[in-house]
């Protein structure tokens, strides 16, 4: 498993990098909930995908059935081309990184990191060596004899990390990694998380709430809603051109402004565009636009009023009260936006490209 | 926030020039007062036995004779090592039936546990006297009802006087509210859902979880639990005396008539015990805490 390449320096292998994974027709209800509809995903070997969506949409559901800790009632799970359904979790090989802390508090953090190994029969010295390259990995080689009451909380999660890997996973798993961790530190190991992952070309399955984080780490990001994938896309195309308006709500910021449809164009803020994608023929609809895709200029004769300025860097985010009660929120650069002071009278725009519409009463 | 506090104190039309270091000191001589009779309700208590076992009433100085008579007294030697055995079974069968019951409670059943709960709390609902007395009724009518049967055999064993197991059990049931008690805290605090299927991912098997991941978990918990059981123990009387058997309380009561001075003594000592075992147990468990970096 572990060799010492021709340089001396450690190289850390997984048993079996990049292999897929498979959810066919993938259900589990709890009593009336159903927590995973039908759910049908292809995850290629040593990709990393995100799993997406609001709580109770059934993403850490379909982690734990892939970590066989949840039994569908129907569908099956598939690592590579076996059947792994009615594998026990215990027989499953794979890696997983909890929310909590996870770690055994009665065990040093080498001892955590090699805990797998010792389960598996392994002797001591290869225990202690492996536990040692998985550290100096995740940058921790220096705590070894520690305890984990001793680590912060983002150390923690590493050693965590470096647990899961030790006992070379076909898969890993990762079950909202960050989200007990303060931000400058939940940024930080998610790079780290994704540097790993491409260095052991290890299949990986993030699960999350946070669409920053599956954006930023993610080569796919699954967007799921009640026990179902809504879409499955990079992350570009899923910011570019989301399949639902739930996907487009749900991913980035996103403008609601009333429109009107005609022939094929959508009429909104006074100006006409082409729609993106599917829609009915005509009636009003709500037009679905990113902030980046308004313009906004100040205009003494202008139906809007600037309420804040938000700066932050390079762009400056505008929230603009229209009549009628809408209220959009527009990103300009940051340079040339010093009129648009809350108070100014300005006139927005959306900008030269197709837009998305919605249906007017239903909001998810 | 301080025109508040005026418009407050003007309200009562008194402007008091609060006495902050008069009322301190008040405070000061309440907190004494309290501790000073609190420690009296603890000490006095400890104390008069003490005195009692310590003062030669005769020469009106100190002695130590009646600690000395201990070890050779009658029938001491014999009661305390029943009373130890009773108490260590206690302890290895209330846990044997706890710990799987609360960890499975906690990861599988938690449906299940306000009726745990309120089971373990029945021992403190039901007088001992009225659990001691249907134990005995029991005990009174089986052995002839199934004479010559293996249950016959069974009940006669149970009551066997060198050591009556039928104790055992009447005290892994007085134990089980404390037990589950401590054992629930442990695990309630301890993430075990996530301790286990973290270590189940990795490959242990449930047999291997429970005994590296659980029992270290609890360590602190099943210390704890095992103290207060054989706390217990040492100093249940009633139903000891009631079912007629033989045991440490039940001798000191005993010995108590004749002699009081070494029966008090006795008590001195074994409350001693006690409290150097409750210290033993903690300093063990900090011991290993510190040490396990090997």
């Amino acid at each position: 498993m572990t060799t010492a390449s021709a340089t001396g320096r450690p190289h850390v292998s997984t048993a079996q990098p990049g292999v897929a994974v498979r959810l066919e027709n993938l259900t589990r209800r709890f009593g009336d909930v159903v927590a995973l509809d039908g759910l049908d995903l292809d995850i290629a070997g040593g990709e990393l995908l995100a799993l997406l969506g609001p709580s109770g949409c059934g993403k850490t559901t379909a982690l734990r059935a892939i970590a066989g800790f949840e039994r569908p009632d129907a569908g099956r799970v598939l690592v590579g081309d076996r059947d792994v359904t009615d594998v026990p979790v215990s027989k499953r090989d794979m890696g997983m990184v909890f929310q909590a802390y996870s770690l055994f508090p009665n065990l040093t953090v080498a001892d955590n990191v090699a805990y797998g190994l010792r389960v598996r029969g392994r002797g001591r010295a290869e225990r202690i060596a492996r536990a040692a390259e998985l550290l100096e990995l995740v940058g921790l080689a220096d705590r070894a004899k520690r305890y984990p009451h001793q680590l912060s909380g983002g150390q923690q999660q590493r050693v965590a990390l470096a647990r899961a890997l030790a006992v070379a996973p076909k898969v890993l798993l990762l079950d909202e990694p960050l989200s007990a961790l303060d931000a400058q530190v939940r940024v930080q190991l998610r790079e780290e998380i994704r540097r790993l992952q491409l260095e052991l070309g290890i299949t990986t399955v993030f699960v999350t709430h946070d669409q920053a984080e599956a954006l930023s780490v993610a080569d796919r990001v699954g967007v799921m809603r009640a026990g179902r994938l809504e879409q499955v896309a990079s992350p570009d195309e899923l910011y570019e051109r989301p399949a639902t308006a739930f996907v487009a709500e749900f991913v980035g910021t996103m403008n609601r402004v009333p429109a009107t449809l005609d022939g094929g164009a959508v009429q909104l803020l006074g100006a006409r565009r082409p729609v993106a994608g599917a829609a009915p023929a005509t009636g009003p609809v709500v037009a679905l636009v990113r902030p980046e895709s308004l313009l906004v200029t100040a205009d003494p004769a202008g139906p809007g009023r600037v309420v804040t300025r938000t700066f932050s860097g390079a762009t400056t985010r505008v929230l603009v009260a229209l009549p009628d009660g809408v209220e959009v929120r527009v990103d300009v650069a940051s340079t040339g936006s010093a009129d648009l002071v809350p108070g100014a009278t300005v006139r927005v725009t959306p900008a030269e490209r197709p837009v998305l519409v919605a249906p007017v009463e239903p909001q998810p | 926030m301080t025109a508040l506090a005026e418009g407050v104190a003007g309200a009562g039309g008194v402007a008091p020039p609060t006495p902050v270091r008069a009322r301190r000191r008040r405070g000061g001589a309440w907190r004494l007062a309290v501790l000073v009779v609190i420690g009296l309700y603890f000490l006095v208590p400890f104390a008069a036995p003490v005195w009692f076992t310590v003062r030669d009433r005769g020469a009106g100085t100190f002695t130590g004779r009646y600690y000395a008579e201990i070890p050779g007294a009658p029938g001491f030697a014999e009661a305390f090592g029943r009373s130890l055995l009773l108490g260590v079974l206690t302890v290895v069968l209330v846990l044997a039936l706890m710990v799987p019951t609360v960890v499975l409670v906690e990861l599988r059943l938690p449906r299940l546990r306000t009726a745990v709960e309120l089971l373990t709390l029945a021992p403190l609902v039901v007088p001992p006297i009225a659990l001691v007395v249907g134990v005995r009724s029991v005990l009174a009518w089986a052995p002839d009802h199934f004479y010559g049967t293996p249950v016959g055999d069974a009940m006669f064993a149970l009551q066997e006087p060198a050591l009556p197991w039928i104790l055992v059990l009447v005290y892994v049931v007085l134990a089980l509210p404390f037990v589950y008690r401590a054992l629930d805290a442990g695990v309630r605090n301890a993430g075990l859902a996530t301790l286990t299927e973290a270590a189940r991912n990795l490959g242990a098997s449930w047999p291997r979880v429970l005994l590296t991941v659980v029992l270290p978990v609890l360590r602190t918990s099943v210390l704890n639990a095992s103290f207060l059981t054989l706390a217990l123990v040492l100093g249940e009387y009633t139903v000891a005396a009631i079912l007629g058997f033989q045991t440490f309380p039940t001798w000191i009561v005993q010995v108590g008539g004749s002699k009081p001075q070494l029966s008090v003594a006795v008590s001195v000592l074994s409350l001693l015990v006690t409290w150097a075992l409750l210290l033993l147990i903690s300093a063990l468990d900090r011991r290993r805490r510190t040490e396990e970096s090997s």
